[in-house]
């Protein structure tokens, strides 16, 4: 019982102390899962971590479910992921209902009529990126601008997309990738 | 109740098909804003500001955020939770039966599809805050006149901003309180 809170509050402190989340909670994850806890050595932390980018869902939820469960059971990977979903809860609570409450003010409104345009500036940057590491070919092109297309302007859901992509990545690195 | 329990349905969903972490979520929120009433296309913004400025993953802080606007504190726990579900029962389910799962060459086809399609569904996601914060098109259809389509002040706030962005990184944080002060002083 003392590990699973244990893990709960390092995982509380992981959620808690990174911004971002992804790529921003790995120094934390092998700061308390491998050096301080050795709940995990820092290979199967990697394997976890490439895992849970490959699996849906959140990856630091993923790779906290997957330390969890390896080391206590499916206790561990309740215990490991509550932790790292607690601090958001709190937080995010307090704010979007500070929101709610001060959202007539003028002077809010215009700080967050700022603050979109921050928002479109900070997407632009993470498109960019995921473009670079993820479109690589012509295919790729076309991939993005069906998913795009379909979305943005015909409202389709993400779902049917995700699959078909997914099916159409399959059968192409089957045929095309070869050839 | 029903709100509560399309909560569930819905954030489940996401949980289970937003594949590539960070933004992911983003294409799925939207999807469900555009179906339901009870959350508002218009909060998207603040919600993606929110999160990316507050400790923790922005999946599980946009999760919470949009619970909350939808059904107080039981809605931002209802969401949050159902979008976590689903990758607790694969995370368990996965580490039982396929140890190497990320190695497995199906696995490995599938993201060559996925990744140019998550691009573009979040590409997508950002250009419904974009054509809302960058065009004006109902000033537009109302005069016909080419200079109210641009929201000038925002078109040069995005200037400054992507040009600070590139020049010095740092974390999103500063541009957005940055930006809420522009906000303010330039009246917005």
């Amino acid at each position: 019982m003392k590990e699973l809170f244990s893990m709960f509050w390092a995982f509380f402190r992981i959620g808690g102390l990174t911004f971002g989340g992804g790529y921003a909670m790995l120094p934390m994850l092998q700061k308390e899962v491998v050096e301080k806890f050795g709940w995990a050595t820092e290979e199967e932390l990697m394997d976890y971590y490439a895992i849970g980018q490959c699996t849906p869902g959140i990856i630091a939820v993923n790779t906290a479910t997957f330390v969890g469960y390896k080391r206590r059971g499916i206790p561990g990977a309740i215990f490991a992921t509550a932790g790292v979903v607690f601090p958001s809860l709190v937080i995010i609570t307090i704010i979007a209902a500070f929101i709610q409450n001060f959202a007539h003010i003028v002077y809010v409104q215009r700080a967050f009529a700022g603050i979109r345009v921050a928002v479109c500036v900070l997407i632009l940057e993470a498109v960019i990126k995921l473009w670079k590491s993820g479109v690589k070919n012509l295919t790729g092109v076309c991939v993005f601008l069906a998913a795009f297309i379909l979305t943005a302007l015909l409202g389709i859901s993400p779902i049917y997309l995700v699959i078909a992509a997914a099916l159409f990545g399959i059968v192409w690195g089957k045929t095309g990738a070869k050839a | 109740m029903n709100i509560l329990i399309a909560l569930f349905y819905e954030f489940f969903k996401a949980g289970l098909f937003a594949v590539g972490g960070g933004l992911a979520t983003l294409p799925f929120l939207y999807n469900i804003a555009a179906r339901y009433d009870w959350l508002p296309i218009e909060l998207m913004p603040d919600m993606i500001a929110v999160s990316e400025s507050t400790p923790g993953p922005i999946g599980i802080n946009m999760a919470t955020y949009a619970g909350f606007n939808a059904y107080g504190v039981t809605g931002g726990i209802v969401a949050t939770f159902s979008l976590v579900l689903p990758s607790v029962i694969i995370i368990i389910l996965i580490s039982k039966f396929l140890s190497r799962f990320n190695e497995n060459p199906l696995v490995k086809s599938a993201f060559t599809g996925l990744r140019p399609a998550v691009t573009g569904l979040i590409a997508a996601a950002g250009w419904q805050v974009f054509s809302i914060t960058i065009f004006r098109f109902e000033r537009f259809q109302a005069s016909g006149n080419w200079l109210e389509l641009f929201n000038w002040k925002s078109i040069a706030l995005f200037a400054v901003l992507w040009l600070l962005l590139r020049k010095f990184k740092g974390h999103p944080l500063y541009y957005i309180a940055g930006a809420a002060v522009a906000g303010i002083l330039l009246q917005f």
